[in-house]
């Protein structure tokens, strides 16, 4: 083989191919990124809603970005069970007062960690909430149990503005 | 590719030919020889290609009565069952030929398993099949979702978040094929124009698919290479054509019989209920034509695992001619091959019923069962079988067990030994 020095010709080549492929990647880039979430989706941020009407042992469902989110209102005993549960026992560990700071409001998103059903309240093998689609349970603080769910059920950002009213988002 | 020169008998066609040579193509197609001993199971291309021609015909026109809207799908789906001329019928057609389609593409992908279709040298015939197998299931599951009922709606969720579970990237992935945080609008709308634009890849494949057939010519039920043209061949037109045409009409009774008595049979009622996001029906399940691959989803408790499974069990599909090591094409002369062949259609069909139950209890055990069966069978059966398989003497000539009397196996087995 002979030992072949970078001509002249060789850089153009590199050159071209670079800015080719540049020029290529800025062009598919709009038509890729056009599928994501647009400026009038990204809009629907945030939603407040009124929690007075709701009574202990309740859940009601609120949509927000397309998707539901649950809002209970445990009783004591719930929350002494939610909390009553060890860490070791959990798939995913999170402690009961790091998923509801109030304790007595459960905020979540009810929306299956494993492919995206919504789980059905008062229901499962650890009274709190079960899917139908593939069989996940999940505790009185929407963690994870038992079934194919990998992660806990997400707690969304939210506050309380006033006593009665949770802002989500 | 034809064996011989054509040329067009008129001027005007030699004229034409010369400039374009169309007609030397249909003279190959009319000429082509195909083996004469081809059963009816080798009439399923055909009724594929009718299948895919009626979807193509009957989704144009349903395109022209559909609004592609969150708000507004439902409802124009019910305006073509009660007010379009016609519309309930060229539905009907467009949904149940849909589970024709599946139905004729099983019975096609199954025959090939069974004659070694896939062998050498028609590795590429089969896996450009994998790939319009593949799109099929994707137009399908996104024509489905255009309706916007409930299946609609939580089988496009359940469906899309199978990307959440790739790590790190699969949040992302979900955002972006949504368009939104759920699936929404910008959902529907992108999926409407993929599965406008599918079946047209799936013609371009499919013109593929019949390309590379026409390169070594068609397989046989006995398997072995044909001399062509010679005694074991007959030309494709009138033949072949008239005994597809046949089995055409036979297939059709069969559809019509489900457009025009049992149109929904197939379907799920939860469907006549508009989509709803804050409910998800009790019991949620694909299409028929999808459920073994949702049991092998369902019988890993583990959500990445679950969805490689999934996923293996289609892919292996395209490593086939590389996993069955025996030269032997046909399973006539393949005993042992010939009894995993029935077990594994047996296996496929359990997991079609396990997908549609419940994944819990003694259905998931024997989900589990027939999952690890279905890579058994693929990834050791067929392996070790190959080598370890005493086969059949094969026959020197399609045209000898015929002239035998018999193209059974005992007749050739007899003669053998003489």
């Amino acid at each position: 083989m002979t030992d072949k020095k970078t001509n002249r010709r060789d850089f153009l080549f590199t050159a071209t191919y670079a800015v080719g492929a540049v020029g290529v990647g800025a062009t598919i880039w709009p038509m890729i990124d056009q599928m994501n979430p647009d400026a009038s989706v990204k809009a629907l941020a945030s939603t407040e809603v009124d929690v007075s009407a709701v009574n202990p042992g309740k859940t009601i469902t609120v949509l927000w970005r397309g998707k539901p989110v649950f809002i209970r209102r445990r009783t004591q005993d719930e929350i002494a069970e939610a909390r009553a549960v060890k860490l070791e026992e959990l798939k995913h560990p999170e402690t009961d007062e790091d998923r509801a700071k109030n304790p007595e409001w459960l905020v979540m998103l009810g929306v299956c960690t494993h492919l995206g059903c919504v789980p059905l309240d008062q229901k499962g093998d650890y009274n709190g909430w079960f899917c139908p689609c593939h069989g996940s349970h999940y505790d009185i603080s929407g963690r994870i149990r038992k079934g194919p769910a990998p992660t806990n059920m997400e707690i969304p950002k939210y506050e309380f503005v006033n006593t009665n009213t949770i802002k989500i988002g | 590719m034809s064996d011989h020169e054509y040329t067009p008998k008129s001027k005007v066609g030699k004229w034409f030919n010369d400039r374009l040579p169309l007609l030397t193509l249909a003279n190959h197609l009319t000429d082509y020889p195909t083996p004469k001993n081809l059963n009816y199971w080798w009439t399923f291309g055909g009724i594929l290609t009718f299948c895919l021609i009626t979807q193509i015909v009957t989704g144009l026109v349903l395109a022209m009565h559909y609004i592609a809207h969150a708000d507004m799908a439902f409802d124009s789906v019910e305006h073509i069952m009660r007010d379009v001329n016609y519309g309930w019928l060229i539905r009907y057609i467009h949904a149940n030929g849909a589970s024709m389609f599946f139905l004729a593409v099983y019975i096609h992908i199954f025959r090939s398993l069974f004659y070694g279709s896939y062998k050498a040298p028609r590795e590429i015939i089969w896996i450009i099949g994998i790939i319009i197998y593949l799109l099929m299931m994707a137009a399908a599951f996104m024509g489905y979702v255009l309706p916007w009922g409930q299946m609609s709606f939580w089988g496009a969720t359940v469906i899309t978040n199978l990307f959440s579970a790739i790590p790190l990237v699969g949040e992302g992935i979900v955002t972006w094929l949504w368009g939104g945080y759920s699936v929404d609008n910008p959902t529907l709308t992108r999926f409407f124009t993929l599965h406008y634009l599918i079946p047209f890849l799936i013609l371009g494949l499919v013109v593929l698919h019949i390309w590379a057939l026409h390169v070594p010519g068609n397989n046989n039920p006995v398997g072995i290479d044909v001399k062509k043209p010679s005694k074991d061949t007959v030309p494709f037109h009138p033949y072949i054509v008239i005994k597809d045409g046949f089995a055409l009409l036979m297939f059709m009774i069969v559809f019509a019989f489900f457009v025009f008595y049992t149109p929904n049979i197939l379907g799920h009622a939860d469907n006549y209920i508009e989509a709803d996001p804050l409910v998800t029906p009790a019991h949620i399940v694909p299409e028929w034509y999808l459920l073994p691959f949702y049991a092998i989803l369902r019988s890993v408790p583990d959500k990445l695992l679950g969805v490689v499974a999934m996923l293996s069990a289609i892919f292996i599909l395209a490593a086939l001619p590389w996993l069955d090591t025996s030269k032997i094409r046909s399973a006539v002369f393949r005993p042992l091959y010939r009894q995993f062949y029935w077990i594994l259609v047996a296996d496929v069909l359990i997991l079609g019923y396990v997908g549609a139950m419940p994944a819990e209890g003694l259905y998931l055990l024997i989900a589990r069962v027939a999952t690890a069966y279905y890579f058994l069978h693929f990834l050791v059966i067929l392996p070790v079988l190959g080598f370890k398989e005493k086969t059949l003497p094969i026959p020197l000539s399609i045209t000898e067990p015929v002239l035998g009397g018999s193209p059974n196996l005992a007749t050739a087995k007899k003669r053998e030994f003489k």
